[in-house]
């Protein structure tokens, strides 16, 4: 009997599979991401983007330079990554709206990396590079996009997984960063 | 009279559909119930299906060729300008009509096994034509209800169509998606088979001869069909890049990768009588791969290059199909499937154990890429956001578990069923490897100037595959002793299933080739040029000595001539354009190629950056067409196995078809 049993898996993980297929069809895609909070943001070493030579760690975000406790949008993103394509002209938006981004180009080539930006446009105060994913991984990214709000303190306070739509612009990203300004 | 061809279309398409469902019906009870006249229902139908179904393609194509803007495909799909070979392709070029030729084929695959495999018991083949039956009927539902192609545009009919696609419009689109097709659909044959074993409660090997000349088939279509869309891509879409881990590209390799592990079970079940619930089990998990993978595409839950209609009525109908086809057919095997296991015991080294390792390994692959795959729709049905799982994630996980999979296969061949020493495959293999080893070590530095580590492995694996299959060649022709036949006659005493593996394996030593090369030693650069300007490029000198407007049949075209002189060689030119189609007010860029077997020369136009200067994207890659040149080999493997002389016996031996005790209880 219990070999049986045993032969039913395969049908219960399809069951398990439809299930969430058929919620897919029905998902709304403006859903939004849920937040995860009060974390301080990882300690980093990483070059820029522009130039290899010059390092930046966690105090880009912490105020003390030039930063002066501002929130900060930290975007994590990657030239092989189509949807983060799309977002560009929302983040760009952000940019124009006078929120401080920092980029974060995950798992990518520096050519790679500059040729994005070239083609979809720079709207990050400085890239981070990181080719072999160290910051994603202490992130606990599973893909990109996704988008962190720091405090001025350094702390993370939102975490949008996945791409940032138009309508989350107005709706989530600029509350969430007035909210914490 | 002509006016009246899409309702002879919808008409064929409910006959077809009526045929389907007693197909799928009166000889399933007339085998449960041992009524030969019931049974006898099912090839008759099949005939009649395909027969019916392959008119509606017809009125459809016909459609297209008299430019019918009546109908709401044609209208959508096709312009009174586009040229008549891509309105005939126009036929499969969007959802409706993909659908169609998806249930032609199916009725087609039917319609071969009613005569190819008519030697069958009749109870067999009726279950067999049944369990296609059901899924034909599911389709044809599916067709009249939400996605009928006959759809009329009345009474305000266009004067002229949209046209279709200009990616689309293409030699690589023509044949791409017949083969694919082909080789999704084929594998419902497998299926259908492995149902009507369970069904009838005759888990035997017998089941696993009938059907492995139809995967083996299936698996060179789908083989041959993904390295068209991997082709086109590469030349179409004007990146240069072969394979980009797009949701719509990984929906036609899952079931290639299960296929492949499935392809290798049945040899097992077939020879040595063990795995049986496992390949029951693998059968109905590739054939679940096909449909899924017809699933993410037609629905559009996944986003992808292939932007297909998303309608979420139409998504919802496959998913009950899909929901239908796979719950019945686990619940069968769930039910039915035998519960002794049957002990058999095989050596660690015996081929059993290797194909064992493969099968998992392959599965592991499988699992792997489809989570990948479902991985956003998992995420954004909890909840969790948007986002895409792209190559970094694909890329870690494939390219070690594949080199895995390398290592074993360099051993399969090469071992005895059952039981084989260790030491003996090693003492057979020292060889080998020790040449594969000094050869890898060695060619990236000759080839690259450099030496490269990622190379090296790369081409380890391949060379491992080949010498190891090389060895194994050698050896079968050896002559034994004095007397014995020579090499060229034991040559030719080799059987074409053996030929079959032969190839298949080696094509994956020629991809690996080719993967690895142009992975490592593609160049590429972004230059700008204008007229009588030059550059070079990886020692390729580049000049643009015109550039002209010129006029295609339902296209505007920018052409550049750009003269290349090759390092040492002569000089060829090279016509790179931008295109511009009229209907759609679609820009297209058209690559410029210069194929070649050890490497490509890749010229695409980009757009004017000011006063007659372009920007152009060249491109160096190396060994690319052997990506595809291995794909072809492995097809051909498959072909040459279909081929062996075993499968073509007319009558099967009745002992075989007994049920087996363990299967009655």
């Amino acid at each position: 009997m219990k070999r049986r049993l045993l032969l039913l898996v395969p049908l219960l993980i399809f069951a398990v599979l439809v299930v969430f297929l058929y919620r897919g069809l029905s998902h709304d895609p403006s859903a939004r991401a849920s937040a995860k909070l009060a974390d301080r943001f990882p300690a980093f070493d990483l070059a820029t983007l522009d130039d290899p030579d010059r390092r930046l760690d966690r105090s880009l975000l912490e105020g003390g330079d030039d930063s002066e406790g501002e929130v900060t949008l930290v975007n994590v993103w990657g030239e092989w990554c189509p949807v983060c394509k799309k977002e560009m002209p929302q983040l760009q938006t952000l940019a124009d709206r006078g929120v401080r981004l920092v980029g974060v180009d995950y798992k990518d080539t520096r050519d790679k990396g500059h040729e994005f930006l070239e083609t979809y446009g720079d709207p990050f105060d400085v890239s981070l590079f990181d080719p072999k994913g160290s910051l994603g991984f202490d992130l606990g990214v599973y893909g990109a996009p996704e988008s962190f709000i720091v405090d001025g303190d350094g702390f993370i306070r939102y975490h949008h997984t996945g791409y940032i739509t138009p309508d989350d612009v107005e709706q989530v990203i600029l509350p969430e960063i007035a909210k914490w300004r | 009279m002509t006016t009246m061809i899409p309702e002879l279309g919808s008409y064929s398409l409910i006959m077809a559909l009526a045929m389907a469902l007693v197909q799928a019906s009166v000889p399933m009870i007339g085998a449960a119930q041992r009524r030969p006249l019931w049974m006898a229902f099912a090839q008759p139908m099949a005939w009649g299906q395909f027969a019916f179904l392959a008119l509606a393609f017809l009125f459809l194509a016909a459609s297209f060729l008299l430019d019918d803007f009546s109908v709401a495909y044609v209208a959508h799909n096709s312009n009174s300008m586009l040229p008549w070979y891509y309105k005939l392709s126009a036929v499969w070029g969007s959802h409706e009509g993909s659908v169609l030729l998806w249930a032609l084929i199916l009725s087609g695959w039917s319609f071969a096994v009613s005569v190819f495999s008519r030697h069958l018991p009749r109870d067999m083949l009726a279950r067999v034509l049944a369990v296609m039956g059901w899924i034909s009927s599911g389709f044809l539902l599916f067709i009249l209800m939400t996605s009928n192609p006959f759809s009329r545009l009345l009474p305000n009919v266009p004067a002229d169509g949209n046209d279709l696609n200009p990616l689309l419009q293409d030699f690589g689109l023509i044949i791409h998606p017949p083969m694919l097709y082909m080789g999704y659909v084929g594998f419902s044959v497998v299926f259908a088979f492995a149902l009507a074993a369970l069904i009838g409660g005759r888990l035997d090997a017998a089941w696993t001869r009938w059907a492995r000349p139809w995967t083996n088939l299936a698996w060179a279509f789908l083989t041959v069909g993904i390295a068209l869309g991997s082709w086109w891509a590469y030349y179409e879409l004007g990146w240069g890049g072969w394979w980009f881990w797009d949701p719509v590209e990984n929906a036609s390799l899952l079931p290639w990768l299960a296929g492949t592990a499935l392809i290798h079970s049945l040899a097992v079940t077939e020879k040595r009588g063990t795995f049986k619930n496992w390949t029951v089990l693998l059968a109905i998990f590739t054939f679940s791969l096909s449909l899924l993978g017809t699933f993410l595409v037609r629905s559009g839950v996944l986003t992808s290059v292939h932007a297909f209609a998303n309608d979420p009525a139409r998504g919802t109908f496959i998913l009950i199909l899909l929901g239908i086809t796979v719950g019945l057919s686990l619940t069968i095997f769930a039910l039915r499937a035998p519960r002794v296991v049957s002990a058999s015991g095989f050596g660690w080294f015996s081929r059993d154990a290797l194909l064992l390792i493969n099968n998992i390994l392959l599965v592991i692959i499988t699992v792997t890429v489809l989570l990948g795959t479902l991985y956003p729709l998992l995420l954004d049905s909890l909840d969790l956001g948007k986002i895409s799982v792209g190559p970094p994630y694909f890329n870690a996980l494939f390219v070690p578990l594949t080199a895995l999979l390398c290592v074993f296969m360099g051993l399969g061949p090469l071992a005895r069923w059952k039981r084989m020493p260790g030491r003996e495959l090693g003492r057979r293999l020292a060889l080998s490897a020790l040449a594969a080893v000094v050869i890898a070590a060695i060619v990236p530095s000759l080839y690259g100037g450099t030496w490269n580590l990622g190379v090296s492995l790369g081409l380890l694996l391949a060379l491992w595959l080949v010498l190891s299959l090389a060895r194994d060649l050698i050896h079968r022709i050896r002559p034994r002793h004095e007397g014995s036949p020579g090499r060229w006659t034991a040559l030719k005493k080799l059987t074409p299933a053996y030929w079959g593996m032969l190839l298949g394996h080696l094509g994956v030593a020629v991809t690996i080739v080719g993967v690895v090369m142009v992975s490592n030693y593609s160049a590429e650069q972004n230059v700008r040029l204008g007229p009588g300007e030059t550059v070079e490029v990886g020692g390729y000198r580049f000049s643009m000595t015109d550039f002209n407007e010129r006029r295609g049949p339902n296209y505007l075209a920018d052409t550049a001539t750009i003269e290349v002189v090759p390092p040492g060689r002569r000089a060829f030119e090279l016509y790179p354009e931008k295109r511009f189609y009229q209907a759609s007010r679609m820009p297209m860029t058209d690559v410029a190629l210069r194929p070649g077997l050890f490497s490509d020369l890749y010229v695409a136009l980009g757009d004017e950056v000011d006063d007659g200067d372009w920007s152009l994207r060249i491109q160096i890659k190396p060994f690319v067409r052997w990506l595809w040149l291995g794909a072809l080999i492995m097809a051909s493997g498959g072909v040459l196995a279909v081929l062996d002389r075993r499968y073509r016996r007319r009558t099967a031996p009745r002992a075989a078809v007994t049920p087996s005790p363990e299967a009655l209880s």
